[in-house]
């Protein structure tokens, strides 16, 4: 039986891809895409039948080598397969070259290799996440279209684009160069952190997809940490705030699948193991000298982490970190979390100062809790006429319908029903 | 018991890794239902969807070529009490969930 948890299928598909897309070159990337998709079906046959084996992993991999011979026999007049030369030639040649492409030492790269050319410097950002999704994690366009919250036709076409330009470039990304490995590396960190930020704040109406999406970042991550120019203190830091930020998802919906701010959040419901994690991953990211906005995000999580009651949360040290994250990666939705922070410490008129003082509301205007916000400093004033008024304008801009029945039960707050929460902070 | 052997015809592949494990998932669980019922005589085994055909004057062919939705994709051999009771069994099958179909039939008997 496999964990049903353990999402194997989607783990393995993106390592079958991209040791295929290797070995087929990445100009045959549909073919390689074929391959796995034909290495999966079977899969899906025979353990139906038969059980699951005791390698999975290497079932499938060995699958995926038989079904890339087929195709290799299929195609080799046809289109040219750099990686394998001359050993196309006859078949006394094909099965040993292509055995030996497959070799675990091989293939130990070829996620990471992937995971940096589908962040290509040509790609929108929104793109390459899109990519990661559907080659590495194996996302369905149905499936990157619901994580995005976007039509099935325009996730179809962004993807169209983006494997053309990757399947332009002349080969796969060289890990081997540290100059090119270190200058693509923001752009990969950067990709994953979108990617779990889609899965965080995303509005994806189903939590499931929340989870998934978080853990793929994190999984991917991870296999950034192994390689030894990937392991960087940034690199640390971005899992750290992965790992604290994902104690917090088993409490940000209460039973009734109802998101709940931070203040009212259970924390005895947060993931004790994932938080111990993510601290072990922000001492391993004050190794040298560099301080990133990853490192801030993560020290303001640690600092939740650590308050054993809501009360107990040290808002001036938050405060302060946003400061820092103000200076070094400014964006309206950090000056409203900062200014949030500020209303925690000194009040919600302090807070409501800094808003006016500090936030683009025009950049924000299509964010729900940029006037949720606004609403619950003036409910925390007195002034729920006021605060009314913005809640409806949130409730107008919500994405879901768990968002929406949360500014319901803010509206609901002003009326004086349900009990006063602080801030909106999710 | 009589038994009875269901062949899985059709059924839309999954378009995802995460489905097909989905789908694998009900699979596994449908078999250990039957089995600890009592009513899985042999799994049996998947089949490839297409083969050879040999003719009559033994000319051989590729095929067959059904369509899509009738090609046999593996069969089971299942005990049960009755034609009723089998198709009763045969309507957990996740196939069903996915435009395929059941076929069940009766085991030939004879006595001798």
């Amino acid at each position: 039986m496999i964990d049903p948890i353990d999402h194997l299928f989607r783990r393995e598909s993106g390592r079958i891809a991209a040791t295929v897309a290797r070995i087929f070159g990445v100009r045959n990337l549909a073919l390689a895409e074929d391959v796995v998709q034909e290495a999966f079906c079977r899969a899906l046959e025979v353990w139906s039948f038969r059980g699951v084996p005791r390698n999975p992993s290497a079932w499938l991999m060995a699958t995926a080598k038989n079904c890339a011979l087929d195709v290799l026999r299929r195609e080799r007049t046809a289109r040219s397969f750099a990686a394998l030369g001359d050993a196309l030639q006859s078949e006394w040649t094909l099965a040993p070259a292509l055995e030996e492409l497959f070799e675990p030492q091989a293939i130990r790269d070829d996620l990471l290799r992937m995971m940096f050319s589908c962040c290509h410097p040509r790609l929108h950002e929104t793109a390459q996440v899109a990519l990661i999704l559907h080659i590495l994690c194996g996302f369905s366009v149905a499936e990157v279209a619901s994580a995005f919250v976007s039509g099935h036709a325009a996730i179809e076409k962004r993807l169209t684009r983006a494997k053309k330009v990757l399947a332009k470039s002349p080969a796969l990304f060289d890990l081997s160069a540290p100059t090119d490995f270190s200058r693509r590396l923001p752009a990969v960190q950067r990709a994953l952190y979108l990617l779990f930020n889609e899965g965080y704040h995303g509005a994806a109406p189903d939590a499931a997809v929340h989870t998934d999406l978080c853990g793929e970042a994190r999984r991917l991550a991870g296999v950034l940490l192994e390689h030894p120019f990937g392991a960087t203190p940034a690199t640390f830091a971005l899992a750290a705030l992965m790992s604290l930020n994902s104690a917090r998802l088993p409490a940000r919906l209460d039973s009734a699948g109802n998101l709940v701010a931070l203040a009212g959040q259970d924390r005895a419901s947060w993931d004790q193991e994932l938080v111990a994690e993510g601290l072990g991953l922000l001492g391993l990211s004050a190794s040298g000298t560099e301080i990133s906005a990853y490192h801030i995000e993560a020290a303001i999580a640690s600092v939740h982490a650590a308050a054993a009651r809501t009360e107990d949360i040290d808002w001036r040290a938050i405060v302060s970190l946003y400061d820092q994250l103000m200076r070094m990666a400014p964006s309206p939705i950090v000056a409203l979390n900062r200014a949030i922070a500020i209303a925690q410490a000194d009040g919600p008129e302090r807070g409501l100062a800094e808003v006016h003082a500090a936030v683009d509301g025009q950049r924000l205007s299509t964010y729900p809790f940029y006037p949720a916000a606004l609403g619950e400093f003036e409910l925390r004033l007195g002034r729920s006429a006021a605060a009314r008024e913005h809640f409806r304008a949130a409730r107008a801009l919500t994405r879901s319908q768990m968002e929406r029945r949360f500014i319901d039960q803010r509206l609901r707050a002003c009326d004086g029903g349900g009990e006063l929460r602080t801030g909106s902070e999710r | 018991m009589s038994e009875f052997v269901f062949l899985y015809r059709g059924g839309d592949r999954p378009e995802s890794p995460e489905l097909m494990q989905q789908v694998l998932q009900k699979w596994m669980a449908w078999f250990n239902t039957l089995t600890e019922k009592g009513h899985v005589v042999a799994r049996g085994q998947p089949l490839e969807r297409s083969g050879k055909v040999v003719n009559n004057g033994k000319t051989v062919t590729d095929g067959p070529f059904a369509e899509a939705k009738d090609v046999v994709g593996g069969y089971s051999l299942i005990n049960a009490r009755d034609i009723s009771e089998a198709a009763e069994l045969a309507k957990g099958c996740p196939i069903l969930e996915r435009g395929g179909r059941v076929e069940v039939r009766p085991v030939m008997k004879f006595d001798m």
